[in-house]
């Protein structure tokens, strides 16, 4: 498993493998919102944490069809399904592969970003631990998604579809925990609940979407 | 015999035309494409009967 | 016999061909019947005015919306534990229809909203799980026509329904949670019996039965179409093979 996970990463840091592509994204996602709603710094600083949510969500979405395209492409998937390991663990290793090439760098670049949008003071710290906890749940899901668009020769789109209101709820979560704590309101009731957004897809999603990629390899 | 609908007659009529519209569509797409879907099975299974 | 006696496809089509005719007569009579009565022969709302009519389509569809999720989630799941294939080509024909009435009951929604709250459309709680309904019904089909295979496809879309039913009650909670309070939403509730005079409760009733069985017409008639182009596709291929 962790042959896997060292392989799945540098797979994705080497050139052409979109490792940074999805930072880059965010990066331009958190330029463009001032274009488009105007500079007002009050404005600015109240949408920051939604807009960071939207963006990081946007950017996670991006890279979720490399999870399993090229190793469907070139026929290690197939491999990988008769290796002595559970699809489960494959599942979750390209999830977590994923979230640390992806979903990581967001979470540490929100900050940054957060200063473009004139974050308050109190929000950098809760942006930062409400994008960590939901930025997990994002990967699993889109994990899902991944596994049930693989072998669709144009599924980046569907793919999008499909997974984009399964996001929804921790969306909410994640979005409102940042606003609140951006607000200096109480912020314990919905990163309770993200929490168990989070765990939760953790420890159940792998198995739909080992299902599924099952289905897809028959 | 028609009622009064007063200010909100905007508001009843396009909700009975759309709704109504909507499912009026519906239901014509399924019967049209369910005779379409009947008539090449029919077609279809002709053929093979011929062919043995 | 058995309930799954009908999970064969020619008997389907046999019995559904003899229960079709009934059930759409039904369903044009109870729709004409409860809708005309509701239209002509019920009196204003003291409150709501003549918008109250709009509760004859707004209430039934919103109920099948959620109903025809349900069918398709309980056909979803006899078709991985069972394998019946006619109960996966249901699942596929209900979704349209579904999606259908969620687009009715949001479009009369904003019809009935605007000159009650003074806006078409507002982030209520039930307006967006809604909303959101409609999104995981675009999503499924948009499954269905993507997949080639035709039994990859019924897994792939009952597994997607499985989940995305989970998600869709996480959502519901989300957004309850997200705007609580915030709008009077429940106020124009009318699912609680109480909150409807008999005036409108009785034709209601008949416009939530023709609704029932206008889906379950239009379920059997879609099912026996998907039934009839699955045994094409399989004619076909067979043909091609030979």
């Amino acid at each position: 498993m962790i042959a896997l996970l060292v392989r799945d990463l540098r797979l994705a840091v080497r050139a052409g493998g979109g490792f940074g592509l999805g930072l880059a994204f965010f990066l331009i996602v958190t330029v463009l919102i001032p274009f488009g709603v105007g500079p007002e710094t009050g404005l600015l600083s109240r949408i920051a944490p939604g807009v960071l949510w939207i963006g990081a969500l946007l950017a996670c979405l991006l890279s979720l069809d490399r999870i399993f395209a090229l190793d469907w492409e070139d026929g290690s998937l197939d491999l990988l399904a008769t290796a002595p390991l559970p699809m489960e663990g494959i599942v979750t290793i390209k999830a977590l592969a994923h979230w640390i090439t992806t979903g990581l760098p967001l979470v540490l670049a929100a900050p940054a970003l957060g200063v473009l949008l004139s974050l308050p003071p109190s929000g950098y710290l809760w942006v930062l631990v409400s994008l960590a906890l939901g930025t997990p749940a994002l990967s699993v899901i889109g994990t899902f998604g991944a596994a049930l668009t693989v072998g669709l020769k144009r599924g980046g789109l569907l793919l999008s579809i499909l997974v984009l209101p399964l996001y929804v709820p921790t969306l909410i979560f994640g979005a409102e925990v940042a606003r609140r704590g951006a607000e200096g309101l109480a912020v314990q009731t919905p990163l309770l609940m993200l929490a168990g957004i989070s765990f939760g897809t953790l420890a159940l999603l792998p198995f739909a979407s080992a299902a599924v990629l099952r289905i897809n390899l028959r | 015999m028609m009622p009064d609908l007063g200010k909100y007659a905007f508001a009843v009529l396009a909700s009975y035309g759309v709704s109504l519209a909507l499912i009026v569509v519906l239901v014509a797409l399924s019967i049209r494409r369910a005779r379409r879907v009947r008539a090449e099975l029919e077609k279809i299974e002709e053929r093979v009967k011929r062919h043995g | 016999m058995s309930i799954w006696e009908y999970a064969n496809p020619v008997k389907f089509i046999r019995t559904t061909d003899r229960l079709l005719p009934g059930v759409s007569m039904a369903a044009v009579l109870c729709l004409v019947t409860g809708l005309v009565w509701g239209y002509f022969f019920t009196p204003d709302d003291y409150r709501q005015g003549a918008t109250v009519k709009i509760i004859y389509l707004h209430v039934p569809a919103a109920l099948m919306a959620i109903n025809a999720w349900i069918m398709m989630l309980v056909t979803s799941l006899i078709w991985i534990i069972r394998r019946h294939h006619v109960s996966a080509l249901a699942a596929r024909a209900a979704a349209p229809v579904g999606a259908t009435f969620t687009v009715i009951a949001l479009a009369t929604g904003a019809l009935w909203g605007q000159p009650m709250w003074g806006t078409w459309w507002a982030w209520d709680p039930r307006l967006t799980s809604f909303l959101i309904l409609f999104l995981f019904y675009l999503g499924y089909m948009a499954l269905w026509s993507a997949i080639e295979n035709d039994d990859t496809a019924a897994d792939l879309t009952s597994i997607l329904c499985l989940v995305g039913s989970v998600f869709a009650l996480l959502s519901r909670y989300a957004v309850l949670f997200w705007n609580q309070g915030l709008h009077q939403g429940a106020s124009l509730s009318m699912d609680k019996e109480e909150n409807v005079a008999d005036v409108f409760w009785y034709p209601l009733l008949v416009c939530i039965a023709g609704f029932v069985l206008l889906f379950v017409a239009l379920v059997f008639l879609r099912t026996q179409t998907e039934i009839r182009a699955r045994r094409s596709r399989a004619l076909l291929a067979r043909e091609g093979r030979t």
